[in-house]
Formats: C-alpha cells, sequence, structure tokens
C-alpha cells in the first residue's frame, strides 16, 4: 500500500475487511463488489448495501510460481476463483491450506490477514484471504 | 454487574519445536524443553500480525455472544507487538467486525498483561451509568512475540491471541466476574525500548521478585477479598511465560495439578505474552459448568498482576463452542528453523 493510494484503499476497507457489496432489490441478485448501478436493471434497478457469506468453495484455481512486485517473499501461492454461498464469485489467496487440498470444489472460509506490508514505514493493507475448511 | 458474554481465541497453524530452535544454536533441545516444560511453540504466518490474530479472536467472540459488531461501545487490544507504533490497532479490529464509528477505542501494552487490564476497563465502563449508551465492551489480548535468536525467550515467544467481550445482561452472561483485584509495582524485569526490535529481560530476575511476588500478591489478595481459599476453586489459570512457572506458583498458593491443567496451554503453544492467561482461561471455559468457580491470575512485566475470581453461569453450557482451545492446538503444521525466520522476518533483508 503505498501513499499516493490510500484514499483509493481506505475507500475499499468495508470491501476488504468484510466483503460488503450490494444487492438489487429488482432482480435479486447480488453484486460483489458493489455495483454503483445494477447491469441487469439499469434504472429499474434498487441496490442496497449487503454484506457477503463468509463461505463458498473453489471454483477455479492457479499457483504463483512468479508473483508481482511486494508478493515475491511468498510465492509460490494459490490464488483461486471463490463461488461465495450467495454465488457471488471473488478472486482471493487461499493460505493456511495444504497443497493437496486445494482443488475446485473445495470448501472454503474467509481469514483476515496482511495483504500487503512492503514499506517497513508505510501504513498495512489488510483484507479477506480464503483457508480451505474440512 | 458486569460478566463476559463471549470470548474467542485464534492460534496461528504454525509451530516449530523447542528441539529445532535448540539443533540451530547447537543447544540440548531435550533438556530444554524438559526444563521450560514447552514442547512447541505457534508461529504468526509470514501475512499475520497481533492485528489479525486479534481480528480472527474478536470475531469469534461476537459470534458467540450473539450480538452485533455495532454493538460493542468499547474495543481495547492489550500487545506488545502492535504493528504500528502510532496508528491505533484497536480502530482496524473495530472496522473489521463492523463496530465502528460509535464505540471508544484504544491500544494498551502492559507486557503481557494488558488484555486483562482492558478487560477490568470494559467491566467498569458496562458498569457504570456514564455513558449510558455502552452496553458492551471488548478486550483482546494478542500477540507475535519477540524473542531474540538464540536468547532463552525464543523457545517460548509465541503467537495468539484471546478476546473477551463483557456485558451486563443477567441472560447473556456465560461467566459472572465476583471481584477483581490488582497487584502492581515498579519492577524492572524484562522491557523492550522505543525502536527495539527485541526485549531485554533480567534473566533469574524475572522469578521472584517479579512474576511470583506478583502473581502471589493478586492471587492472595482477590482471595482475600472474596473470602475464599485455593481449595474453594475448581480451576485456577495462571500466565505462561513458560510450562514450569505457573506449575510452581499454583504450588506455592496451594493449587493442585488438576485445578491447572486444563488452563496450561503453554506447553503447546509457548508463550503468548498479552494472550496467555487469556487463552488458558478460555480453555477452563470449554469445560466449566454451572456454579464452578475459577481464579484468573495475568501476569505482566514491569510490573504487575489482575487477578480475576470467575463463576460459570447455566448459559456458558448452552453457548460453548464447537471446537476447544486443545482442539486448535491439533490444528497445525511444524515448520524448521528457516520458513520460522521468515514468517517472523528475523531476516533484515525482509
Amino acid at each position: 500500500m503505498t501513499d499516493g493510494a490510500l484514499p483509493l484503499i481506505w475507500r475499499k476497507f468495508g470491501e476488504r475487511y468484510d466483503l460488503d457489496g450490494n444487492f438489487c432489490e429488482t432482480c435479486k441478485t447480488a453484486y460483489f463488489p458493489a455495483r454503483t448501478v445494477c447491469p441487469k436493471c439499469r434504472r429499474k434497478g434498487k441496490l442496497v448495501a449487503q454484506k457477503m457469506p463468509k463461505n463458498g468453495k473453489i471454483v477455479s484455481f492457479t499457483e504463483v510460481f512468479s508473483g508481482p512486485a511486494g508478493f515475491e517473499n511468498e510465492v509460490p501461492y494459490f490464488i483461486a476463483i471463490i463461488e461465495l454461498e450467495n454465488k457471488t464469485k471473488l478472486l482471493s489467496q487461499i493460505v493456511d491450506s495444504e497443497k493437496e487440498k486445494v482443488k475446485i470444489g473445495a470448501k472454503v472460509e474467509k481469514v483476515f490477514r496482511k495483504i500487503s506490508d512492503i514499506d517497513p514505514e508505510g501504513p498495512i493493507a489488510y483484507g479477506y484471504k480464503f483457508k480451505i475448511v474440512e | 454487574m458486569a460478566g463476559i458474554i463471549g470470548y474467542g481465541v485464534y492460534i496461528p497453524k504454525n509451530r516449530i519445536t523447542v528441539e529445532e530452535i535448540a539443533r540451530v544454536w547447537k543447544k540440548n533441545g531435550k533438556a530444554i524443553s524438559k526444563g521450560l516444560n514447552v514442547r512447541e511453540k505457534a508461529v504468526a504466518a509470514y501475512d499475520e500480525d497481533a492485528c489479525t490474530i486479534a481480528v480472527e479472536a474478536a470475531r469469534i467472540a461476537v459470534k458467540q455472544a450473539g450480538i452485533e459488531g455495532k454493538q460493542l461501545g468499547a474495543v481495547y487490544v492489550g500487545s506488545e507487538s502492535h504493528p504500528y507504533a502510532v496508528k491505533p490497532t484497536a480502530s482496524i479490529v473495530a472496522d473489521a467486525i463492523g463496530a465502528s464509528p460509535e464505540l471508544t477505542a484504544a491500544d494498551l501494552e502492559f507486557a503481557c498483561k494488558a488484555g486483562t487490564a482492558g478487560m477490568q476497563m470494559c467491566m467498569a465502563l458496562v458498569d457504570s451509568p456514564i455513558p449510558a449508551w455502552l452496553e458492551y465492551g471488548m478486550s483482546i489480548g494478542a500477540d507475535t512475540a519477540q524473542g531474540r535468536p538464540n536468547d532463552a525467550l525464543e523457545f517460548t515467544a509465541g503467537s495468539g491471541g484471546a478476546a473477551y467481550i463483557m456485558g451486563k445482561k443477567k441472560e447473556e452472561i456465560l461467566i459472572d466476574i465476583l471481584d477483581t483485584y490488582s497487584y502492581t509495582t515498579d519492577t524492572p524485569d524484562f522491557w523492550r525500548r522505543q525502536h527495539a526490535e527485541f526485549p531485554r529481560h533480567a534473566g533469574r530476575f524475572t522469578g521472584e521478585p517479579a512474576y511470583f511476588k506478583h502473581v502471589i500478591g493478586a492471587a492472595k489478595g482477590v482471595m482475600k477479598r472474596v473470602k475464599m481459599e485455593p481449595k474453594d476453586f475448581d480451576y485456577a489459570v495462571f500466565h505462561q511465560p513458560n510450562g514450569k512457572f505457573p506449575i510452581r506458583v499454583a504450588k506455592m498458593l496451594g493449587f493442585s495439578m488438576e485445578q491447572i491443567e486444563q488452563g496450561l496451554t503453554t506447553p503447546h503453544i509457548g508463550n503468548t505474552y498479552s494472550g496467555s492467561m487469556m487463552i488458558g482461561l478460555a480453555s477452563v471455559l470449554d469445560k466449566a459448568k454451572k456454579g464452578e468457580k475459577i481464579l484468573g491470575v495475568s501476569y505482566g512485566s514491569g510490573a504487575g498482576s489482575d487477578a480475576f475470581v470467575l463463576e460459570a453461569t447455566e448459559n456458558i453450557e448452552k453457548k460453548r463452542h464447537k471446537k476447544s482451545v486443545f482442539e486448535m492446538f491439533e490444528e497445525k503444521e511444524y515448520i524448521d528453523y528457516a520458513e520460522y525466520v521468515k514468517c517472523r522476518k528475523k531476516l533484515k533483508s525482509l
């Protein structure tokens, strides 16, 4: 988290800390990240804030061996597309999980971790990651 | 009167054995492990710190209490490994559990006992007529304990934390707090100066004039106030800098091994500093039945002890956690010293 990006990241605390998304009461669809307009209903849509469920399952995953800047020390690590219990999907790092258990269909649960802590004098970015649950 | 309405524990998955640490420094691991009565310690992962540990423990506590995060009027985090020197851990925790913005929050530090000092503050706030809007308060003790490589502390300094929520509605209280008492003096047995990475300690001086004097002072003080003796308690939990001191202090006070073994957690996860006594107490609450009495005594270097006399209510049996603290000890993955160095960023280039 660099100083220049602070306001941008701060606006996402709700999303990153507690999966704050929204829900269209017209078409009964949940969105994460939150949408400003329901892409299905457009102006007829009525979006209300909603927290996403904390559990889901892996629908696809990959193991990262060459991470982007700030993640070099964490490789190899898994990232996965996770389908939450309300069918919304998100991309997340998988932690605290044995390699052989990371597979399509595996049940996962949200955990709170550091996302980025690269500058010893800079701010720390916290947020969601997921771990496999038995 | 304020009582405990929910509690939660979080212990990182990684473990390193005392023997593995001793292997690196060419010491006798078996003898050290036996002498300290510590087999292994929990190690926070590369992306964990006292704040992430506090959030995980807090979320479990809020869920058990059956309240919404926003109902909390106070959040205190006691730690000696707060991620920031200036910028509260408590505000991050409060935001992450949905308690913001209507609450008071602060970080506390009193070596290993800041979490129990926070419990006393929450008790007082919950019982006080002002502020009238404050119904619930939460105190967390969480640490990623620092130990200098090749120092005696490195064998025990572990990671973990526990959160306790205080409330005053009788129907919600799991554990009644019958009394609390503290014993504090200026005793320089262990410290870490500003900007110093690792704490320093005064060796054997951390025993008699420090740990034993204050734990015994607080334990005797609170027992005198409630007119109880060691035999009147079903359980006792003491701060656990290693696995040996709490057993010795129990004997000195007249408690049996049966009374303390359920709360003895350091042999499995090391000394989690601010989390130590609070995790031990949570382990006792995994078993405590209605009417059973518990003595809990924390200790923080510098030095002081907070003692609590607790009594389990019938609600604890209805709201017991599915996963016990001892079951959490078994959810582990062993790492070697090199991985431990990486996880705890003991290499300067990390």
